[in-house]
């Protein structure tokens, strides 16, 4: 079988003495899309956190694209990647924040174009040019010289989207990525995100939005407590739950 | 006292005012130099380094500039290392200086939330780049103000370092007097010339802070 995308082995993250992902392990391939959905404080974003070293996994390994992410072997065993052994393999993830984390001293263009510029060695020319691509896939094309301070919420996070695009990275990571909007400018970031799945990018979106999640993802992962409560085709987990704790759980959120 | 007594007074207290810019632009780049080096340095995880820092910030801030003066001039003097005037005003101010302005840079760095660093990182910068081109400009924007006030009183407190002999205006200002008896007008027209520097300066950190508001 060929080597999936993204692989997650025996996850564990424990900040001080609370454990907060307990051993949780899954696998996406290739343009494939997760959804991971449960109650907060069930560890999803710091699984999310993890796959891209944000977070340092207290044991457990990652996989991208067939090759240990974060880890190398030292004098046989493995140890942590030095940070600059790190960023290179970061630049391959693209990251989505709740709270978006533009840069306020940049303008949107800029935002998006100095990553390919500093980690990439791009021209400011080519960087630029990159970047209005990228900033017209968000439909953000009108706003290419505002600073984030003038842009919405909604907007903030469709150029933040656009800066990770700029990576043409082979995997998306959305940390709940309309959590901190305003509810009238979720549709907008929504769109935008499922515009993307439609072009078949392989991605991991850890979302409160339980529709969203049905439409755009293939596989459904239910946590809770630190580990995978249940997962299986997204059609199947959200429409017909078989964990009592997922059923409660969508309960409660589409009464909302 | 007429104008021309007023002029030939003003002379040496131009002197004067020339070490004054010196010491303070001198004082200033090694205060900020030292300043920004440690509350980096505050921002790694190497403990025992934090402990040094916070001493020197500690026994710096709480003693007068004065008696540190006192201390580098004739201490090293007796001692057996002999610092001139000069030398040993900018190394006193400097090393005042970056105690403050260690404390400035470590509000400014603490001022910038963790989630910008996290997103240069994500797309892949290593530490030192999302300092470069993430944190610094930012951190610079937000000590600005700070650091125009601190330019401003270091401006006036060079004064104090007439006390190590150091030629600046007070020490032209107080040689006059002996000379002149003039002691009034001679402490007016030295205010005068310290007014004359350091209200340009005023202005400008106005201006930063006024960018710095219209910015956030």
């Amino acid at each position: 079988m060929a080597e999936p995308l993204l692989r997650v082995e025996e996850l564990h993250k424990s900040f001080g003495s609370l454990e907060v992902l307990k051993g949780v392990s899954t696998a996406l391939e290739r343009g494939h899309k997760t959804a991971v959905i449960g109650p907060s404080g069930c560890g999803k974003s710091t699984l999310l956190r993890c796959i891209n070293y944000m977070e340092t996994p207290t044991s457990g390994h990652i996989y991208l694209d067939g090759t240990l992410f974060g880890e190398k072997q030292a004098n046989g065993r493995l140890v942590r990647m030095t940070e600059t052994e790190l960023a290179r393999q970061r630049a391959h993830v693209g990251m989505v924040f709740q709270g978006f984390y533009l840069w306020p001293h940049l303008t949107a263009r800029e935002n998006v174009a100095i990553g390919p510029m500093k980690v990439r060695g791009m021209s400011k020319e080519q960087a630029n040019a990159l970047a209005e691509a990228m900033l017209a896939k968000v439909h953000m094309s009108h706003k290419v010289e505002e600073y984030p301070e003038r842009l919405s919420g909604g907007q903030q996070q469709r150029v933040a989207i656009a800066r990770a695009l700029a990576q043409e990275p082979k995997l998306m990571l959305f940390d709940e990525p309309t959590s901190a909007l305003d509810p009238e400018l979720i549709g907008e970031v929504l769109n935008v995100i499922h515009e993307l799945a439609d072009e078949g990018r392989s991605m991991v979106l850890v979302t409160h939005e339980i529709r969203f999640a049905r439409d755009v993802a293939d596989w459904v992962i239910m946590m809770g407590d630190g580990v995978i409560l249940e997962e299986g085709p997204a059609d199947e987990v959200i429409r017909d739950p078989r964990h009592e704790r997922t059923r409660s759980f969508l309960r409660q959120i589409v009464e909302h | 006292m007429d104008v021309e007594k007023i002029l030939d007074l003003g002379g040496p207290l131009l002197l004067g005012a020339v070490t004054t810019v010196q010491i303070t632009l001198i004082s200033l780049v090694v205060a900020i130099a030292i300043g920004l080096s440690l509350a980096l340095l505050k921002l790694t995880r190497f403990r025992p380094l934090h402990w040094l820092i916070d001493v020197y910030v500690e026994v710096f801030r709480n003693t007068p500039v004065l008696a540190q003066l006192f201390i580098i001039y004739f201490g090293l003097a007796y001692a057996g290392v002999k610092v001139a005037s000069l030398p040993a005003a900018i190394i006193g101010l400097g090393l005042n200086g970056g105690a403050i302005l260690t404390e400035v840079f470590r509000a400014g760095f603490g001022a910038i939330h963790h989630g910008q660093r996290e997103a240069a990182l994500a797309v892949g910068m290593t530490p030192w780049a999302s300092m470069r081109w993430i944190i610094l400009p930012q951190t610079w924007r937000i000590t600005l103000p700070p650091l125009g006030n601190y330019a401003i009183a270091l401006l006036k407190d060079t004064a104090v370092v007439s006390a190590i002999a150091a030629p600046e205006i007070m020490f032209y200002a107080r040689n006059l007097v002996t000379s002149t008896f003039e002691t009034t007008a001679v402490y007016i027209l030295a205010a005068l010339l310290y007014f004359c520097l350091s209200f340009p300066l005023a202005r400008l950190v106005d201006r930063f802070e006024r960018r710095q508001r219209a910015w956030q």
